[in-house]
């Protein structure tokens, strides 16, 4: 019992101290000199293929991949949500695979081909998922919508190239796009709007399955 | 226009636009990533600095010391703005807490300062190296602690109190009775677009791109916050990335975006960061709530209370948990009150549903276990105790109040009949299995809109408005109306929305946009067909328009034509009379749950839901179902996971991101079902309408609380539903 209080205090008064350290004096006096050598950014070339297209660019390191898609080739459609893999909205296709991100540095991309919401269809000529997002209203507010879709087209790629989920009961037949194995791998998109059934009707009607 | 007297026959009754489920306009945008955010204005501001916001380290006291230096000197920087450095601040009508603190601070991660530099990297880096000493104060955190001496709290000119014939009396003399405690914990609203403003000076004049519900309220507070004159403001916030309530008023990323690109002379944006919006903005404050219900033999309610209690920072107000009791049961004696205590925790404010949202929470539990004290059927016991007539004023009638029809339709549909009314009796496999049932409602709420609409001489009838569009629907069913009116296809139909410089609308709050910004664009329709039919020399009590053309007697002439060169335009709002006085305007829903409980591990999954709802006109069946889904699943986070836990020593909210505040994902939602009854309400506005979008909310997260019970036989009256508050009393494992 003791122990055990005693555990949970200091474990909070780290988590505390952590949001407090700015608050810790001392520090600046180191800091300041350090900050004023470094006149500029450590920044490095990558080169990237976004929707098809080749782009050469001289990015800071610490710039995600996220905000080098948003803020310097302006494909705003992967969306910002939470900044650190907790929602899903900035979910992008990476060869081939979805990612969070922004969770990925730029840098780690060089020479990857990466396709963003942008690329799977545009208003005049949407992809089927962003047609049946359409149809079957698997939106409201919009903002996650870019990412469910990046995510929704490479889970049927996953079950369809036989990848299992935590539901799948059997490691050795083909995984069945069923509503199991959707909602599961959806589960890291969160839309607070609450468009779930919707975009689950969305994604069957995809798949060809009755949801 | 202004609208008095019950709406008779009017062209929105054609229904040949309006009440059909078309797919949203802007949907086309939405799924392809080419709606623009507050954010993402690449298109309208090149250039833009970043800013990047401090928030306060602790909840309470002041800042002793705050050294920049180092940031200052950290490349890229161009600014800081703290409150030393923005000068004195007012505070807008709708805020508590001042938007940027320091050196007295009101509450954790209250805005401190803002870092603005070249890139968005350079702004955090350099944010990180501003030191701040805090002199931390003592701070009141604790509800519970805190409420047995907070003081009643009454709206100006009302008593604290509403009284109903004697509770007092009735409720000891009540054969059967229930009195019960239910809490409800702190919410955030958790949108998926965190607030952000691009900000650009013009001069003295400054445009903020953000994202905000109210467009006309929010300009007003930016004024009064910068102590500039309103005209020099101006908002637009076309795209909303989610608001229920968090974006209703101006947050700190517009105060500090407006402040940083002036210090910088050059358009800055703003975001806060996730962690940071939980403890920087509003929640729905914590309730503790008891109820008291006492009921002859029979399952007459004859006394029934309601008295709620939460807390604040000073100068705020309460969660009016107890609003829905005044209105929901008959009973000829009753009692409400609430009770404010004073917190330092983050500023409580209105979160979708506010009132009824947690209120229903507590009251319909408390139905379904009186139900089972008097060994009524849930449903039979909701029916016995309907009312037509405002309980406290029964000459003021509902307008229309389907809720029995709403509950019966939806035990039918349900299945309700397989329902074992004596808990923990069915099982599947390892799963106890339960359905729960309860009220919704939620009033519907008349406020002036105006909109401009205007038709050219290619036939396109483009509305402006300040009406914002959060995921609700508005641009789809306000194009549906001017379709409807002006006798175009909604194709011809140009909706702009959230500019401040357009008419002032209702905005996007307590589901009375949709109505009332519909009904808006009805006035300013109605008057744009006078003047083309003046303009025309046709009797205006005569014309049609339909198929693009204005048709009097034989004469009809195409609207392209009518338009001419110059076009045509006409500005209206819709204002109202005493209708909502005179009659008591609310929606109505039965929600159903089937739940599951694991009879091992005492997990809880919802595996059906279905709400029916009686609504008024329904101007959309398909966006009006979205947002009734979209609300059950916000009702199943309340239910079952969604908890801002306090820190109380400290006096912060812990979780503060969407790892540690759990909302519902895909893997939690079943299918869902809607039902909408045929409702057309002649009182509430030419449209017809009410509101949908919170309805859906409200009662959803008892009738799961009731599906466990009846699943589980364990009843637990504190949200969230956890398997640890139920897991030790399961039934025995054969």
């Amino acid at each position: 019992m003791d122990i055990k209080s005693e555990t949970e205090v200091s474990r909070r008064g780290v988590l505390v101290g952590g949001a407090m350290t700015a608050g810790l004096a001392a520090i600046p006096a180191a800091a300041a000199p350090v900050a004023a050598q470094q006149e500029r950014p450590m920044t490095m070339p990558v080169t990237l293929t976004v929707n098809g297209k080749k782009q050469t660019l001289e990015v800071d390191t610490r710039t995600t991949l996220l905000d080098t898609l948003r803020e310097h080739l302006h494909l705003t459609g992967t969306k910002k949500g939470c900044d650190h893999g907790q929602c899903g909205a900035c979910t992008v296709i990476v060869d081939g695979k979805r990612i969070n991100s922004c969770l990925s540095l730029a840098v780690m991309h060089q020479g990857d081909k990466i396709t963003t919401i942008e690329g799977l269809g545009t208003p005049d000529h949407l992809h089927p998922m962003q047609a049946a997002f359409v149809k079957h209203d698997g939106y409201q507010c919009g903002y996650c919508t870019p990412g469910q879709i990046c995510s929704a087209v490479a889970v049927l790629a996953e079950i369809k190239a036989g990848t299992p989920s935590h539901v799948t009961a059997s490691l050795t037949d083909a995984p069945r796009a069923t509503n199991a194995e959707m909602r599961e791998r959806m589960s890291g998109n969160i839309c607070r709007c609450g468009a779930y059934s919707n975009i689950l009707d969305a994604m069957s009607e995809v798949a060809g399955t009755n949801a | 226009m202004k609208f008095d007297t019950p709406a008779g026959q009017n062209p929105i009754d054609q229904l040949k636009h309006v009440g059909k489920p078309i797919d949203r306009i802007d949907g086309k945008y939405k799924t392809t990533g080419t709606a623009p955010y507050a954010y993402e204005r690449h298109d309208v501001v090149a250039n833009p600095a970043y800013g990047y916001v401090v928030g306060a380290a602790v909840a309470k006291g002041r800042i002793s010391r705050i050294d920049l230096a180092a940031a200052k000197a950290a490349p890229g920087v161009l600014t800081i703005v703290t409150a030393e450095s923005a000068g004195p601040l007012g505070k807008g009508n709708f805020n508590t807490a001042k938007l940027l603190g320091g050196p007295e601070i009101d509450h954790y991660h209250q805005a401190v300062a803002l870092v603005v530099a070249e890139t968005f990297e350079q702004a955090r880096a350099a944010a990180a190296l501003i030191v701040i000493d805090y002199a931390r104060t003592a701070g009141r955190f604790d509800l519970e602690k805190e409420l047995k001496d907070a003081p009643l709290y009454s709206e100006k000119g009302k008593p604290p109190v509403t009284k109903i014939g004697d509770f007092d009396a009735a409720f000891g003399s009540a054969p059967v009775k229930l009195d019960a405690t239910y809490t409800t914990p702190d919410h955030s609203h958790a949108m998926m677009e965190p607030h952000a403003t691009t900000a650009k000076w013009d001069g003295d004049k400054v445009t903020l791109y953000t994202s905000n519900q109210m467009i006309a309220w929010s300009k007003g507070d930016v004024a009064k916050t910068l102590g500039i004159p309103k005209d020099n403001v101006r908002l637009v916030s076309p795209y909303v990335g989610g608001g229920f309530g968090g974006k209703l008023f101006i947050r700190a990323d517009v105060i500090l975006a407006a402040l940083g690109a002036k210090a910088a002379g050059r358009p800055v944006k703003v975001t806060l960061t996730r962690p940071m919006m939980i403890n920087n903005t509003t929640h729905r404050p914590a309730t503790i709530q008891r109820i008291r219900i006492g009921a002859s033999a029979d399952g007459k309610i004859t006394a029934i209370a309601h008295e709620s209690g939460s807390g604040d920072l000073p100068g705020g107000g309460p969660e009016t948990a107890v609003s829905q009791t005044r209105l929901l049961y008959a009973g000829a004696n009753r009692l409400t009150s609430m009770r404010l205590a004073v917190l330092d925790l983050p500023e409580g404010n209105a979160m979708r549903a506010p009132g009824e949202a947690p209120g229903l929470m507590a009251l319909e539990i408390a139905m379904d276990e009186m139900a089972e004290k008097l060994g009524m059927d849930p449903i039979a016991f909701r029916v016995a105790n309907d009312t037509q007539v405002d309980p406290e004023k029964p000459e003021r009638r509902f307008s229309q109040r389907q809720l029995v029809q709403c509950l019966e339709q939806g035990a039918e549909r349900f299945g309700w009949k397989q329902r074992s009314a004596k808990p923990a009796q069915r099982r599947d496999g390892q799963w106890l299995v339960g359905m729960g049932v309860a009220a919704g409602f939620r009033n519907s709420m008349a406020m002036k809109s105006a909109a401009r609409v205007a038709l050219d001489k290619k036939g396109i009838v483009t509305v402006s408005t300040d009406m914002t569009d959060i995921g609700t629907g508005t641009y789809t069913i306000i194009a549906q109306t001017a379709a409807e009116m002006m006798g175009v296809d909604v194709a011809k139909v140009v909706v702009q929305l959230g500019d401040s410089d357009h008419p002032v609308s209702a905005g996007s709050g307590g589901q009375w946009g949709a109505n009332n910004a519909t009904a808006g664009v009805y006035a300013a329709c109605v008057k744009l067909r006078e003047a083309i039919a003046q303009k025309l020399g046709f009797n205006s009590a005569d014309v049609t328009f339909a198929d693009g053309k204005v048709r009097s007697g034989n004469r009809s002439v195409a609207l392209t034509e009518a338009a001419g060169d110059a076009g045509l335009v006409a500005e209206d709002a819709i204002e109202y009379g005493t209708l909502s006085k005179t009659y008591q305007q609310s929606t109505f829903a039965g929600h159903f749950v089937e739940a599951a409980v694991h009879s091992l591990t005492g997990e809880v999954r919802i595996r059906r839901m279905l709400a029916v709802c009686a609504a008024g006109r329904i101007l959309n069946p398909k966006s009006a179902r979205s947002q009734v889904i979209g609300a059950m699943t916000m009702g199943a986070g309340a239910a079952l996971m969604e908890e801002l836990a306090v820190d109380t020593r400290f006096g912060f909210f812990v979780n503060h991101d969407l790892a540690g505040y759990e909302v519902p994902v895909h893997a939690d939602i079943p299918h869902q079902d809607v039902i909408f009854l045929d409702e057309v309400d002649p009182t509430s506005s030419p449209m017809k309408a009410k509101g949908v979008g919170e309805l859906g909310l409200c009662g959803v997260g008892a009738a799961i609380a009731n599906a466990i019970y009846n699943a589980s036989g364990v009843r637990v009256r504190d949200y969230p539903v956890t398997l640890d508050k139920h897991i030790a009393h399961l039934p025995p494992v054969a």
